[in-house]
């Protein structure tokens, strides 16, 4: 994918890039911090047919929303990179003993050498969770560790 | 005694402006060409001519372009005029043959001789930045992918202008080839010199201006704006071109809040200058010349058109969006009246003030109109094929 980068003189910048399905989307950053969400016209490709108005405030709420699945996504390709080392994003589905409890009741580390690293809730990640953590039906829980040990805590979040 | 004349019909000529502004606002056209109007009115032979308050007007008129140059070059950072110098140098020439050609080709087929040639082809060249600015911001026109290419035509107007009008000033005082080619060479070193302090010094210039106190950047940016605009105007370089200097070396935070410090001065004192062009006009002097501006406003809306369009292509734009570039370049504005009037003041062809009036009228006026007609034009077309 190529994120094409056109200056705006006396405004600022604009990115832009074509989707997979074939939609040109893009940002303009103005210089007064101001973000214009851009959606191009499917059947005239140079016209804006939506810019959205952000603040500063909903760009940041926007991209996060939008980055932090990309973020996982991130992390998992850093692990991969170190040899030996696994990640693995489990879901919490229901029925799983651990829903409502602390994390720490599971004691994923002593008994599996496995890390939790994030939980992700609602488009949100909660970096290194403490054991008071509560889990809930529906969060993603991203364990770093060896490929044994991921699996022991997939077979310990799945069966108790 | 006279004070109080003075403050009243200054009272009356503001509050004007301010009536036919918010009218302008709320039929959503740009004010430009009412300003013109009401300075027509203002003026000799118009409806309601002023006593007194000429004098002070034309020094506010002066100051009103300063200002308004001054914003300009603000808008604008040296990097991105080289950039845009650089990767737009071929649509920019375009722009500049296609569109300085109507106005010289009229002043030399009327018989007004190669000064008023000149001028006339920067009043035909330059499209208003101000007025197109407005028109791609209004009409949501700034994500567009076109809207990259009319930018940097502008900007590449705007610094065209830089070197322009020393020349046009030298050509009109009337000096000598030799004179008039050291004032040539004077300008171009200035620019230059100003670009590369700009570049590489622009950090040690900011830190003088810079305030965090607004009071003091808003006296220290007027002043300095000043001063080397003063400095210009006495190497007959042209002080509009001085205090578009000072605005580009002024960059990032800074430039941005001097620009909203001065924005209020500039609106009052650019108003007063479109009245005071308006105010050397004779409105009877209009009407003769009427069919002459509608033609060449035509022909170069059509140049203007081609122009946007050849540009808008190279940049690799579809049809549509080379139509849009056209149509927003249309607009004339500020620089087309500041040339006429350096024109008009040192006395050129008695016809030159209230054709380019008439010619800025018409487009100023029709320029954003076409703009916010083409889209549904666009739309339509589209769906009948």
């Amino acid at each position: 994918m190529e994120v094409e980068q056109t200056a705006l003189p006396g405004i600022g910048l604009r990115h832009e890039f074509v989707t997979q399905a074939g939609r040109r989307i893009g940002v303009v950053s103005h210089r007064t911090g101001r973000r214009d969400l851009i959606v191009y016209d499917r059947l005239d490709p140079d016209r804006a047919c939506e810019a959205i108005k952000l603040n500063d405030e909903e760009s940041d709420a926007l991209a996060e929303l939008l980055g932090a699945p990309r973020i996982v996504q991130r992390l998992n390709a850093l692990h991969r990179e170190v040899e030996g080392l696994v990640s693995e994003q489990l879901p919490i589905v229901p029925g799983t003993p651990y829903a409502g409890r602390p994390m720490g009741d599971a004691r994923v580390r002593t008994r599996t050498g496995t890390s939790i690293v994030a939980v992700v809730r609602a488009g949100q990640v909660i970096a290194s969770p403490g054991p008071e953590f509560v889990l809930a039906v529906g969060d993603v829980v991203v364990v770093v560790g060896s490929s044994e040990g991921t699996e022991a805590v997939a077979e310990i979040m799945a069966n108790g | 005694m006279h004070t109080a004349i003075l403050f009243v019909e200054l009272g009356g000529v503001v509050l004007a402006l301010g009536v036919l502004g918010a009218f302008a606002l709320r039929v959503g056209i740009s004010p430009i060409p009412l300003y013109l109007i009401a300075g027509l009115a203002f003026g000799t032979g118009g409806i309601l001519p002023l006593a007194t308050s000429e004098d002070f007007i034309s020094v506010g008129a002066e100051l009103g372009v300063i200002l308004l140059l001054l914003t300009l070059g603000l808008e604008y950072n040296a990097d991105e005029l080289v950039t845009s110098l650089r990767d737009n140098a071929r649509g920019g020439l375009v722009d500049l043959v296609l569109n300085a050609a109507p106005g010289a080709v009229c002043a030399l087929l009327l018989g007004w001789g190669p000064v008023a040639a000149i001028a006339m082809a920067g009043v035909t060249y330059a499209t208003s930045s101000g007025i197109t600015a407005k028109v791609l911001s209004d009409l949501g026109w700034i994500g567009n992918r076109e809207t990259p290419v009319v930018l940097s035509l502008l900007v590449f107007e705007d610094l065209t202008m830089a070197l322009y009008l020393p020349i046009l000033t030298a050509v009109l005082a009337g000096l000598g080839f030799l004179s008039g080619a050291v004032t040539v060479a004077i300008a171009l070193a200035t620019v230059s010199l100003v670009l590369l302090v700009a570049l590489r010094y622009g950090r040690v210039i900011e830190a003088f201006v810079r305030s965090p106190n607004s009071e003091v950047l808003l006296l220290k940016v007027v002043g300095l704006a000043l001063l080397v605009a003063g400095l210009a105007q006495k190497l007959q370089v042209s002080a509009a071109v001085g205090a578009f200097l000072v605005g580009i070396a002024l960059s990032g935070e800074l430039a941005e809040d001097a620009r909203a410090l001065l924005a209020p001065i500039r609106d009052l004192f650019a108003a007063v200058f479109f009245v005071f062009f308006g105010l050397q006009t004779d409105p009877a002097a209009i009407w003769p010349v009427a069919g002459l501006a509608a033609l060449l406003a035509v022909v170069s809306m059509i140049t203007k058109l081609a122009t946007g369009a050849y540009a808008a292509r190279r940049a690799g734009i579809a049809r549509e969006g080379r139509v849009r570039a056209g149509i927003a370049l249309i607009p004339r504005g500020e620089f087309n009246i500041v040339i006429a009037g350096l024109a008009v003041a040192a006395g050129a062809h008695p016809d030159l003030g209230p054709l380019a009036a008439a010619y800025v009228l018409i487009l100023a006026a029709f320029g954003p109109l076409a703009a916010r007609l083409v889209q549904p034009l666009i739309a339509a077309v589209a769906r009948r094929a």
